[in-house]
């Protein structure tokens, strides 16, 4: 298929116009999809979450160049929220990439979040696959502005950074569940500014009531990435946190069982999808909607009903 | 929920700092249900056409108000060429002097939005024209 043979030969064009076919839902890609998988599985896919206005995407920027110094081609995914509204969306995490944008060895692409939830747009997955396959050794995912719960990144990256900044609260959001839980690095930037070695300390008074024995004791690094300050420990702490999953076989792991995940939720699309109409037609679907509606049955055993009727038939 | 959405570039090439307009259009759009990627001030042409091509963008919209237009938008328009994008339609905005809109046609701006074009005039543009690609 010549989309793919595009991207193998490393056409940029190629690239862009799959993720948006991506993006658009276009089914007529799953042949480009399969030819594409066995050149996959190969980047480290790194997450970047934080609250807005942290400076995920400065940090982005500085990490990147500081992964080509050492001639690493770097895929940058940078997610911004769409309008619940209208649908239409600013992409703007660009701003803070300028000199990448012409960097031969440095692909980025913006992503609206399109109505997915989750920190994450429904495509990024897919798009993290066709940067992998287009030969990108890290792959840094920006999620929007992250809030309590957004934690969809931590079951996509190999490496999760969690970008904080000081001023943000007090030590009781640090125990709170959700966001806190999934870093596996916690940065906090803007760490000229006052509060933060307070900030720092409360990260690491949260990650000292850690229990559960992990392989990775999650580290907390003060950055300014305005000003290109702590970058390259940050890029450090990520290479040890990579080479400890792979040396104690997390890797292999986390990797069998997002495949696992990923090939249920295909599945179980395609069983809704082909059987659906088998188990109930759209005059029983109708019916039953009524029935339920009138308060003669309730959902649970309606389902349950056509469910046995479904399997006594077959 | 996915769709096909129209993505727009919005980029200002050059040196000046007059982003008001440029921002206020990106917005438009945005309320009008497009992808709108935002590059900030003084890109390069080779950086927007750059940008243009990885975010596989239906319009760019570049905003000038250096007056160095007659320069940079032709020189953007070159790039696309060379780099086998000419089906990205680009516009034109900022203080651009009517007597310079014929050239810039010429060289390939489809069209140039100048002070006080009305935003639903943008949004209809952009509307039709990715109808008819």
């Amino acid at each position: 298929m010549d989309i793919v043979d595009r991207i193998l030969k490393g056409d940029k064009r190629a690239v862009a116009r799959l993720i948006t076919m991506i993006e658009n839902d276009d089914t007529s890609i799953r042949e480009a999809q399969a030819l594409l998988h066995p050149h996959t599985g190969n980047a480290h896919i790194i997450g970047i979450t934080g609250p807005p206005g942290a400076g995920k995407s400065t940090l982005v920027d500085r990490l990147a160049k500081s992964y080509r110094k050492l001639n690493k081609k770097v895929g940058i995914i940078a997610v911004d929220p769409s309008s619940p509204f209208t649908g239409g969306a600013i992409l703007g995490d660009r701003i803070r990439m300028s000199d990448l944008n012409t960097d031969q060895g440095v692909f980025i692409r913006s992503m609206g979040t399109r109505g997915h939830l989750g920190g994450l747009a429904s495509a990024t997955g897919e798009a993290v696959k066709v940067l992998d396959a287009f030969g990108m050794d890290k792959i840094l995912v920006e999620t929007v502005g992250a809030g309590q719960s957004e934690v969809e990144i931590a079951s996509h990256a190999h490496t999760t950074i969690l970008v904080e900044m000081p001023g943000l609260g007090d030590d009781i959001q640090t125990i709170k569940a959700g966001i806190m839980e999934i870093g596996d690095i916690f940065v906090v930037n803007k760490a000229d500014r006052q509060g933060a070695e307070r900030t720092a300390t409360e990260l690491m008074a949260m990650l000292e009531l850690n229990t559960e024995p992990l392989p990775w004791a999650p580290q907390v690094l003060k950055t300014i990435a305005s000003d290109s300050i702590g970058i390259e420990e940050l890029r450090k702490t990520i290479e040890s946190h990579y080479t400890l999953l792979k040396e104690t076989g997390h890797l292999a792991i986390i990797n069998r069982r997002r495949t696992k995940d990923e090939f249920l939720a295909i599945l179980n699309q395609e069983v809704t999808r082909h059987l659906l109409k088998d188990i109930v037609d759209d005059s029983q679907l109708e019916c039953l909607v009524e029935s339920i509606m009138n308060r003669e049955i309730d959902p649970y055993t309606a389902a349950s009903q056509c469910m046995s009727g479904f399997l006594k038939h077959r | 929920m996915s769709e096909t959405r129209i993505r727009v570039l919005i980029a200002k090439p050059g040196l000046d700092g007059h982003d008001r307009g440029a921002k206020v259009v990106a917005r438009a759009l945005r309320d009008a249900g497009m992808e709108v990627i935002y590059t900030g001030l003084h890109q390069t042409p080779e950086q927007i056409v750059e940008t243009a091509i990885q975010e596989d963008v239906d319009f760019i919209g570049l905003s000038c108000l250096s007056g160095a237009h007659m320069t940079l938008f032709p020189k953007v328009m070159k790039l696309l060429r060379e780099r086998d994008a000419s089906d990205i339609i680009v516009t034109g905005g900022g203080i651009i002097p009517e007597d310079d809109v014929p050239a810039l046609k010429e060289a390939g701006i489809s069209i140039v939005f100048g002070p006080g074009t009305p935003l639903e005039e943008i949004i209809d543009f952009h509307r039709k024209a990715v109808r008819k690609q």
